[in-house]
């Protein structure tokens, strides 16, 4: 059943167009990313579907129902923030039990759900600190708290875990999948970074300045990005997008492959190179070669142990099963 | 300031001040003490040598005092009433994006520079006159009888007068607190249902508690201590005397210095009284 619906949905800031009209789907249960660079509108996509802007066209329909002019209370949806927005006068348990206050419940069934919520979120010890006694991480879950108990339709996060250390953000991203497997609720997450839209999404909408470059399963977007844009934002290390003769004789204006689908060989391949800086991360080791066949430099992914210097000399074989192809205005050839 | 070195340093780079301000305040306040305990009448024989305490017994027992104390009570707590409630509702509006906002702010912050004389004499000359003031002429447009501001509500018409001085005060303060709230945390209010009158009940105001203690413990040094509000306006008739302006007649209009020094240690003592009340009930939101 489609939960969120946006039909030709379009805002304007002045005469600044931030998000021309799109169309979007998602699915109930669905765990949506929105991923995109900075500034290409996803936090204003997420704050018109919470209905904290207001649309300057289209229709927002919400369980079928348009909520396009429905105030944010009103639309079932609850938000985490980028700076999570805790109350910093109220406690722990005030804060999660805030939107229950505010929707008049008994005040057994608050604590009830409080707890219930707390012991969820790994929060029972914490419920009667302030939130600026709390580490950021603990923050994060005091915030994802206080969206949880409303049992709303459906969450929105805006860069959730952005203002987390490397380490902790790989932990939350972790707990928030567990979460959404648990609740089954859907879920709508913006991000930038393209690793937690990899590892958390069912569903990926890949954003620039506002236009929908593509829709699909991580997976989908991997194997088949649709434009030059989408191979290169998708995938770490990025997608190795190659211009010149070689790429002409394939049959292309450019074509891609990514660092995992080049082997690499000190004696014979299609293309020559030079080595150049290469990163180890003791599983993998990344290379990166120039070739006189391409004016760009390509990442190579080889195994842990290479045995490769700086400036020696090899040859590429990429695997032609996972070559991409695009046209001069970069659109995939099929 | 980690080191013992460093630490003894600062101690004596910050003498000569700390110096300077004790004397600044201990001078006055031993002769105020000397004062007060000697019959002191410049024009009616100089030092007439020490009396003991009998300048603080007369100037409890005079029948003026405990008139002089509520008073001084009643202006101090009027007005900070008034421009902490108006100084919030304007600093709401002030924060809103309106047109013309640039203007409306010099505009708001204006009566801070006019002087306490002038805007005593221009009140009373120009908005409290019964004949020719600006709210004579309103109310008779409206057929009323005009009210004589300064006789028959003496008290609310200094209210008045020192609250429209210091409102602009606590307004500018206050919108900077305002200003420094999370736009996300109101937006996160609203979208856990909060109505407008909630978020400020009760996201906005916690907020501000820390600056509406600022503007009050500010506020109450210099109110306790207003003169020429009083001075230009009633002259201290129809029941405007405050502790401050007693003080200033004992001294000046009936030349007895050293009553007029117990009154003003009597003044330190209500000043302390009256901080140390504020402290206990504000200042908690200093500690957070
Ligand atoms: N209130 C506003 N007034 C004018 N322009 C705005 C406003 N809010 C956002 N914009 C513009 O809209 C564009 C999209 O902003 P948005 O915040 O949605 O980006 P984003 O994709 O969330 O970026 P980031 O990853 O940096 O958070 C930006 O170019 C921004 O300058
Ligand atoms: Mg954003």
């Amino acid at each position: 059943m489609k939960q969120i619906q946006l039909n030709q949905v379009s805002k304007r800031f002045g005469v600044f167009e931030v998000i021309p009209p799109l169309d979007l789907e998602i699915e109930e249960g669905e765990f949506v990313v929105f991923v995109g660079p900075s500034g290409c509108g996803k936090s204003t996509l997420l704050r018109l579907i919470a209905g904290l802007e207001d649309v300057s066209g289209g229709q927002i329909l919400i369980n079928g129902e348009d909520t396009t002019t429905i105030p944010p209370a009103n639309r079932g949806l609850a938000m985490v923030f980028q700076s999570y927005a805790l109350y910093p006068h109220m406690s722990v348990r005030n804060n999660i039990a805030f939107p229950l206050r505010m929707a008049g419940l008994a005040k057994e069934e608050q604590n009830r759900r409080v707890e219930e919520a707390a012991k969820v979120l790994n929060l029972t010890d914490y419920l009667d600190r302030r939130p600026g006694q709390l580490s950021g991480g603990q923050r994060q879950r005091v915030a994802i708290g206080r969206a949880i108990v409303r049992e709303p339709t459906a969450f929105l996060f805006d860069e959730p875990l952005s203002n987390l250390d490397a380490a902790l953000r790989v932990g939350m991203r972790l707990e928030i999948s567990e979460l959404h497997k648990r609740l089954a609720t859907t879920m709508i997450y913006v991000t930038h970074d393209q690793v937690e839209a990899m590892t958390m999404a069912d569903k990926i909408v890949v954003l620039q300045a506002g236009f929908i470059e593509q829709v699909g399963s991580p997976l989908e977007l991997y194997h088949n990005p649709r434009n030059t844009f989408v191979a290169g934002f998708i995938g770490s290390p990025r997608m190795n997008l190659l211009t010149g003769k070689q790429a002409e004789n394939k049959g292309a204006h450019t074509i891609g492959i990514r660092p995992e689908h080049i082997s690499i060989s000190p004696k014979k391949g299609d293309w020559q190179g030079i080595v150049g800086v290469s990163e180890h991360l003791g599983s993998d080791t990344f290379l990166h070669v120039t070739s006189p066949d391409f004016d760009e430099t390509l990442t190579v992914r080889a195994s842990g142990e290479v045995e490769l210097a700086y400036g020696d000399k090899v040859y590429l074989t990429p695997d032609l099963t996972h070559l991409h192809k695009f046209d001069d205005k970069g659109l995939r050839i099929k | 300031m980690a080191t013992q070195h460093s630490r003894s340093i600062a101690r004596l780079m910050i003498a000569p001040a700390t110096i300077l301000l004790l004397g600044w305040m201990l001078v006055p306040l031993t002769m105020t003490l000397y004062f007060s305990f000697r019959k002191y009448l410049p024009l009616r024989g100089g030092d007439l040598g020490w009396v003991g305490f009998d300048n603080y017994v007369r100037f409890i027992s005079s029948s003026s005092f405990w008139p002089a104390v509520a008073t001084t009570l009643i202006i101090v707590g009027g007005v900070l009433f008034i421009t902490v409630v108006i100084g919030i509702l304007l600093a709401l509006l002030l924060d809103q994006p309106l047109w013309g906002q640039g203007v409306v702010r010099i505009l708001v912050i204006a009566p801070f520079f006019v002087m306490p004389t002038v805007s005593g004499l221009v009140w009373k000359n120009m908005f409290m006159d019964p004949v020719n003031g600006f709210f004579a002429h309103m109310w008779r447009a409206f057929g009323a009888e005009p009210i004589q501001w300064l006789s028959q509500a003496s008290l609310p018409s200094l209210v008045m007068i020192v609250s429209w001085q210091w409102l602009p005060f606590a307004t500018l303060i206050l919108l900077t607190a305002i200003q420094s709230l999370d736009s996300e945390q109101l937006e996160a209010a609203e979208m856990d249902g909060a109505k407008p009158l909630r978020r400020f009940w009760h996201i906005i105001l916690p907020h501000l508690a820390r600056a509406i203690t600022v503007v009050v413990l500010i506020q109450t040094i210099f109110l306790l201590s207003i003169f020429a509000e009083i001075f230009v306006t009633t002259a201290g008739a129809f029941g405007t005397k405050t502790l401050t302006y007693l003080i200033f007649q004992r001294v000046l209009e009936s030349q007895n210095v050293g009553l007029g020094s117990a009154g003003g240690v009597y003044a330190i003592i209500l000043a302390n009284i009256v901080a140390i009340f504020l402290m206990r009930i504000v200042g908690k939101n200093l500690d957070k």
